[in-house]
């Protein structure tokens, strides 16, 4: 009962379903194009949008590199670049720099993108005015009048009622300064990354059947008001493995006393940073 | 001292193999068959060919023994299989007065054309733990078929109950919306709303039974009520049949076994329409027939919008419904929530620990109108 698969698992009828939701996407930027999701044999929420989309863009020469909250080594990263290490025999790495596909969940690497690369972003809840409204019918409907009002009137109540917005991961993006667009659950540190990116970042939503686009040096504006400027987490220290400073870091329980250690969320950037070997001045 | 979070290859490899042992249990205990789990659990290799959305008992067989019995995770398996197989062609509508019916009852009429044929099902039984079944080997005397015509039906069609309302203009004509026209499919194209009622029916079709139990069940006590009947169930085998356009002619290629429920419910008719009965419809593989009946209850409720209702509960919201009917959609977003969330909520430990300092030194009070 051995069966043998497609490159890349998806059949090329799929593949090409795919691709032009795609190209769909990146001509009207920050617009959630619907497509045929397919059931994927990872588990929605696993990231089966991103692995679809992956599938329909990866070709034989491609080296692609999977990460995880930043990490190359968490398992469901590791899962996932088994997949296609399987299903396609292209090579991997974990280098973000050698890498001309990445495919990501919840981060986007602290080493900046260059042209030519995409970076595929997966989705679980694509729509920025889900929790304002949660009729699809309603939603798509504002989108298409671009009544993006009441995200304004969200992030307002958050400064009367904290002083702040008081919105930390999916911070709504205006695209291209017509769509609202929810950059997936990247934490906003990494919202600037999305503006003027070099480039092509793809969001794939698998459960949702959505794809979504910013082509490569897109204008991509995090909401904030003139007096409340959109600002990011930082933290009033260096990553205690390899010192970088203004990196996103992770924050590790080491002991039950309450110990922590603060390190970069980014692995490969981390790695880098320290000389060969080197566990780092924390560790 | 940090111990970094490397060896996650290994760590799945490792969790692979556990499964793979806990799969099978003690050695000691023979292990299950392909054909065992058809057989003898045939009723759950129904449920998952029904959600699976692919008639084929031995793979879902298949699927509930490599589940360990979970018939959820069985069903994605099944599903995931699904996706990969070829289209070949779409058959002809299933003619299910033509059924070779094991089972049908109808609880509008005491007698109708054919007969009540109650055939296997636990509805009488009293729920006694047998404990003879507990030692194998009881071998039952075969089942006393009366030769009235009451046992098996053979090809002979048996008519619809609801055909014979239909006759009179009782209950609703139901025509097909777009005659010759092809029915959409969840599988290739995305859900989109307002969906119509093919779509409707497949999303359904594929639904989890506890999930559309429930919604049934709440239109029974009052969350959309409908007044339903439940004018006929039959269970079966029926024909399914393909024409190819090189043929030009149908040719049947398989026979499946369905369980079909049709509720009727009362509507009271509008300034245009008189006064008649309406339909909510239920279709499954196999003998999943709670399944069945609570799809037509749920099919009844999501018609609202066409039948000039107002609609006022979750169960007759179709994007409430259509969306989170999914098993396969639900307990893999369910789930997800146990994959790492590291980033997000450091992001929200750096966020309330802003606003605790904040609070503390009443900074959160420099907001604009004092809260």
């Amino acid at each position: 009962m051995t069966t043998r698969y497609n490159f890349a698992y998806l059949d090329e009828q799929t593949k090409r379903m795919i691709r032009r939701a795609v190209l769909k996407a990146v001509a009207v930027p920050g617009y959630q194009v619907p497509f045929g999701s397919r059931e994927m044999p990872l588990s929605y929420g696993w990231g089966t949008g991103g692995v679809q989309v992956t599938a329909s863009v990866i070709g034989p020469d491609d080296v692609l590199k999977v990460i995880d909250q930043g990490a190359d080594d968490t398992t469901n990263a590791v899962s996932i670049r088994r997949f296609f290490a399987r299903t396609t025999g292209v090579a991997t790495t974990t280098s973000t720099e050698a890498a001309t596909l990445i495919q990501t969940r919840h981060r986007i690497p602290e080493t900046p993108l260059r042209e030519g690369q995409i970076l595929v972003l997966q989705v679980p809840i694509p729509e920025p005015l889900r929790w304002l409204e949660p009729r699809e019918a309603e939603t798509r409907k504002m989108h298409a009048l671009e009544e993006y009002g009441v995200m304004y009137v969200r992030l307002y109540e958050d400064i009367t009622r904290h002083g702040k917005v008081a919105q930390t991961y999916e911070y709504p993006v205006m695209v291209d300064g017509r769509y609202l667009m929810r950059p997936s659950p990247i934490p906003k540190f990494d919202n600037p990354k999305l503006d003027r990116s070099p480039a092509l970042l793809l969001f794939g939503a698998g459960r949702e059947k959505r794809i979504y686009a910013i082509p490569p040096w897109t204008r991509v504006k995090s909401l904030d008001f003139d007096d409340h400027p959109f600002e990011v987490e930082h933290w009033d220290r260096a990553c205690d493995l390899c010192g970088a400073q203004g990196a996103f870091l992770d924050e590790l329980i080491v002991d039950d006393k309450g110990g922590r250690l603060f390190i970069c969320s980014d692995t490969d950037y981390c790695a880098r940073r320290r000389p060969a070997g080197e566990p780092g001045p924390g560790a | 001292m940090y111990v970094a979070v490397k060896g996650g290859e290994r760590a799945i490899d490792n969790a692979h193999r556990l499964l793979a042992e806990e799969r099978r249990g003690d050695p000691g205990v023979p292990e299950l068959s392909l054909a065992q789990i058809e057989q003898q659990l045939a009723l759950a290799v129904d449920r998952v060919m029904t959600e699976g959305s692919l008639h084929d008992r031995e793979l879902a067989a298949l699927a509930v023994k490599q589940a360990r019995g979970d018939l959820i995770e069985a069903i994605f398996l099944l599903r995931a299989y699904r996706t990969t197989l070829p289209r070949l062609g779409v058959s002809l509508p299933l003619d299910t007065a033509a059924m070779v019916v094991h089972r049908r009852v109808s609880a509008i009429f005491k007698d109708v054309p054919g007969g009540q044929i109650l055939g296997p099902t636990f509805d009488y039984t009293h729920r006694l733990l047998d404990f003879e079944l507990a030692a194998p080997g009881s071998l039952l005397a075969p089942a006393g078929v009366e030769s009235g015509g009451e046992g098996d039906r053979g090809p002979a069609p048996l008519p619809r109950v609801m055909d014979l309302l239909d006759r009179e203009g009782l209950i609703e004509s139901e025509p097909p919306s777009e005659p010759g026209g092809q029915v959409g499919d969840l599988t290739r194209e995305p859900l989109t709303f307002p969906a119509r009622r093919d779509v409707r029916l497949q999303n359904l079709a594929r639904g989890d039974e506890g999930f559309l139990l429930a919604m049934g069940y709440a239109t029974q006590r009052g969350y959309g009520r409908n007044h339903p009947f439940a004018g006929e169930i039959r269970h079966g085998e029926v024909a399914v049949s393909l024409a190819p356009e090189e043929l030009g002619f149908a040719v049947e290629i398989a026979t499946i076994s369905v369980t079909e429920c049709q509720m009727v419910n009362q509507f009271k008719g509008s300034s245009t329409t008189p006064a008649q009965f309406t339909r909510g419809y239920g279709l499954v593989f196999g003998a999943a027939e709670r399944k069945a009946m609570a799809m037509a209850l749920v099919d009844r409720a999501l018609r609202v919008r066409e039948l000039g209702e107002e609609p006022a509960s979750p169960t007759q919201d179709e994007e409430f419904v259509l969306s989170h009917s999914d098993s396969v959609e639900a307990s893999g977003f369910v789930q997800h929530l146990k994959l790492p969330h590291y980033v997000d909520f450091q992001s929200e430990l750096v966020l309330v620990r802003d606003l605790r300092a904040a609070h503390g030194t009443g900074a959160a009070s420099a907001a604009p109108d004092g809260r």
